[in-house]
């Protein structure tokens, strides 16, 4: 029970989209599609996941003053893993998201995690956490995305919903990313309240 | 277990031995996924240039380097049906702009693909489907050299709200026809340029 609690918590509670605010910067750069929004959620979920499970084994042998760095270090690597392995097996999600990969290194969700949860925890709760955080954040990134291809072309995941020349094309570009983020918090916070 | 200590010995312990840990992963996986990768780009810039020259089987015969009026390296890849050109433009509206266009040894266009962009997605972006045979700025069959969009006093509609985006992706097509057909380069035996 304490690894769904701990799974939930990631999802709803703290999602890192719309409660704790955190990784604004692929959230919005990626989010022009729902289906780009949802791989760069399942990349995201992919590291860290393994970033909290290994940085839970070697919590013990790290010493304080150089934690930051050692945790930089193993997420970093695993980032290069992810993006050659998606370079070598899913080619064209590499074609739409190969820029924004690397990026996955400085999304704060992951370092925050491994300093807010995985160093203080044992290595299957910190993977439950990883999962519930990286679908929560999946969850976000795929509903942004899908508000903005709706408004912003008439289409959901390429199935179009009604004619393109609908579309507020606002959304699409980067000032739609802002407005539809702050709409969306906004919705999720009033039904959280209810 | 206790947290080791931030001793100096501890610290430059840890450090190296995850650095080395981690290095030693990053050198396993590469070295398990690099001929993949090679076999993947090697394969899209295949089905790239059958695409661009009307499909079926091509061969390429032969393959060059070249340099274009702007400076830009492009590539070009002759067989029987025609070449593949892949040309690039720095000045998209996002950045660099790069596609594989398919020509004819006379210089008309057969089909491209554009390889790379920057460019903003609902606008720019739609280059990949806008010039394509059937769409509103259709360039398929149009002899390459001095394309030019509507503004320009040219023939091709520019993709709606992306003239700049239009007029990076005509240059390279023009690019691509005028060094892949131009001057013969002395240095090189040319053997393409000359077949129908």
């Amino acid at each position: 029970m304490k690894a769904l609690r701990i799974f939930l918590n990631g999802v709803v509670k703290e999602n890192p989209t719309f409660v704790l605010l955190l990784g604004m910067c692929p959230t919005l750069g990626t989010t022009s599609s729902a289906i780009n929004g949802m791989s760069m959620g399942l990349a995201t979920m992919v590291v860290l996941v393994f970033s909290n499970f290994i940085i839970s084994l070697i919590k013990d042998i790290v010493p304080n003053m150089v934690r930051i760095p050692a945790f930089v270090v193993v997420i970093a690597s695993l980032v290069t893993i992810l993006q050659m392995l998606i370079k070598a097996y899913a080619p064209e999600v590499d074609k739409s998201l190969g820029l924004f990969i690397p990026l996955i290194v400085v999304n704060c969700i992951i370092l925050g995690r491994a300093e807010a949860f995985a160093a203080k925890n044992n290595p299957l709760d910190s993977i439950f956490d990883g999962l519930g955080i990286g679908i929560g954040f999946t969850l976000a990134l795929t509903l942004l995305g899908a508000v903005r291809e709706l408004l912003g072309t008439g289409r959901v995941f390429d199935v179009a919903l009604f004619p393109e020349t609908y579309g507020a094309l606002l959304f699409v570009l980067a000032p739609g990313a802002f407005i539809a983020l702050g709409y969306l918090i906004a919705i999720v916070n009033k039904l959280k309240k209810n | 277990m206790k947290k080791l200590q931030s001793t100096w010995y501890n610290m430059a312990v840890v450090l190296t031995l995850i650095s080395v840990a981690m290095g030693a992963a990053l050198a396993y996986v590469n070295q398990v996924t690099k001929p993949t990768i090679e076999q993947e780009q090697q394969k899209a810039l295949e089905t790239g240039i059958q695409k661009v020259l009307g499909g079926g089987d091509v061969k390429v015969n032969e393959e060059k380097t070249l340099t274009d009026a702007n400076g830009e390296s492009l590539q070009v890849y002759y067989t029987d049906k025609g070449m593949a050109v892949k040309a690039s433009d720095p000045k998209g509206f996002g950045g660099r702009l790069v596609a594989l266009v398919g020509l004819d040894y006379e210089g008309n266009i057969l089909g491209y693909e554009v390889l790379e962009t920057k460019e903003t997605p609902g606008l720019g972006a739609k280059a990949q489907t806008w010039f394509q045979a059937g769409a509103k700025g259709n360039i398929i069959g149009k002899r390459a050299g001095d394309l030019a969009v509507s503004k320009d006093g040219g023939d091709v509609d520019a993709i709606t709200a992306s003239t700049i985006t239009s007029r990076a992706f005509l240059r390279i097509v023009n690019n691509a026809a005028a060094t892949a057909m131009g001057k013969p380069d002395a240095n090189t035996s040319a053997t393409g340029l000359h077949k129908n």
